[in-house]
């Protein structure tokens, strides 16, 4: 904590002064904190995980713990006036949970029944709620105050995070988090790359990434300017 | 420049290769991307991540369909008509081999890949379209890519591709009018410049 407050204080200055992002300051500390958590920890331990266990070994867990976010997407999807979306993402669930062995094996996406993508940030953000404030969560990485005002309503309802016994909600969050985390190693790498600014490289792709979900995938397009 | 390198490569070792290429935008993505797959799964230095095979590989394959002008363009945004025709062509260069190392970093993960291509409708009249391929992960929600292309003089050129509603060009606009902003074009070309130094350093020379 102390080590957060010290590297917080100690990129404070540094600001490109983008509207969106008027907390620059704390978040450039927040995204060096999460790269030395990530260096030091996570990013060992997720390749560790990748190399130990094998890809259809990663890919049940991957999907049991992806069945068990469709019911809550599909709340989401009828929140936000979709509810054949919703359907679909029930129906996922019903599917995957008894044929699929608990989710371990994705039957429905074999049956043409899509996954999608949503949460109650979406959701607010369909109902006109707008972005607020860029922030870089701990751990979490890049968000919004609006996104991040609507995680404790995810959480309430993540059957992982609200799992019993407390042993048994631990560690199916740490399997879930790490997971995850080796599921983007290789676009992690590319990112370092790709990037002449890390720290606004990460913002712009975070903010595309979000619109894109937020159009559900149909956002206005552009073109390349002429000579 | 490049350009005419790439010319009179294929005339050199394919003879009169172009007229061979499928002429649909939809088409040509499909045959680029196969073709890459086959390669990376046929080579096994390839799939372990051998960048400057990877670099070749794209180079040969894929980057004659990429309107490299266009791109630099994009991402350049409204800057771009500031800048002089010496300082495009060296931003075009710069960029062209930023993305080329970048996305041949990447490459190794397309080998086990499933991809699923559909047909887009085209009027004959058309000019530009976006080429969508999903490529389908068991339990995840599938990745869209798409190519945004345009029809040029020489067949279709893609300008922009776009992963999960990230477009890998529009992406670098912000960084590169930040840039541009304090330290002008000049200072834009310098950091291109460097970072694909340091990336040369890092990962073995390119070419």
């Amino acid at each position: 904590m102390l080590a957060l407050a010290l590297l917080v204080a100690a990129s404070g200055c540094a600001s490109t002064g983008d509207p969106r992002d008027p907390l620059e300051g704390m978040n450039r500390g927040v995204l060096a904190f999460n790269d030395a958590a990530d260096n030091a920890v996570l990013k060992p331990v997720a390749r560790a995980y990748n190399y130990v266990t094998p890809e259809p070994l990663r890919a049940m867990v991957r999907n049991f713990f992806n069945n068990l976010g469709d019911p809550w997407i599909g709340t989401n999807n009828l929140l936000q006036g979709k509810p054949l979306e919703a359907i679909t993402d029930w129906m996922r669930f019903a599917i995957n949970t008894t044929i699929g062995f608990f989710g371990i094996i994705d039957v429905a996406s074999q049956a043409r029944l899509e996954k999608h993508d949503e949460d109650f940030g979406q959701t607010l953000a369909v109902w006109g709620v707008g972005n607020g404030p860029y922030l870089m969560l701990p751990f979490l990485g890049p968000s919004t105050t609006r996104d991040t005002a609507a995680l404790p309503v995810d959480w309430y309802k993540d059957p992982v995070l609200t799992a019993r016994p407390i042993a048994l909600r631990n560690t199916a969050t740490a399997v879930r988090f790490i997971e995850r985390r080796a599921d983007v190693l290789a676009v992690s790498n590319t990112l370092e790359e790709a990037a002449l600014d890390r720290y606004v490289f990460l913002r712009e792709a975070f903010y595309q990434h979000r619109r894109n979900l937020i159009y559900d995938g149909r956002p206005p397009r552009e073109r390349p300017p002429a000579d | 420049m490049w350009k005419t390198l790439v010319i009179v490569a294929l005339a050199l070792f394919a003879g009169p290769a172009p007229a061979q290429q499928p002429t649909s935008p939809d088409e040509l993505v499909k045959k680029v991307m196969l073709d890459i797959q086959n390669a990376i799964v046929a080579d096994k230095d390839m799939k372990a991540g051998d960048r400057d095979k990877s670099i070749r590989l794209i180079e040969e394959k894929a980057l004659p369909y990429f309107d490299q002008r266009g791109m630099t363009a994009l991402a350049v945004g409204v800057n771009w008509r500031k800048a002089s025709p010496e300082q495009k062509e060296r931003l075009v260069q710069e960029f062209r081999t930023l993305i080329l190392r970048t996305y041949a970093s990447s490459i190794s993960a397309f080998a086990d890949q499933k991809f699923e291509f559909r047909p887009v409708k085209l009027a004959p009249e058309d000019t530009e379209t976006t080429v969508p391929v999903r490529i389908v992960q068991s339990g995840s929600q599938p990745v869209l890519v798409e190519y945004d292309m345009e029809k040029k003089p020489d067949g279709w050129k893609c300008y922009d591709v776009r992963i999960a509603g990230v477009s890998l060009v529009i992406n670098y606009r912000t960084e590169f009018g930040i840039l541009v902003r304090d330290k002008g074009i000049d200072g834009l070309i310098d950091a291109l410049t460097k970072k694909n130094r340091s990336l040369d350093a890092k990962g073995g020379a390119g070419k």
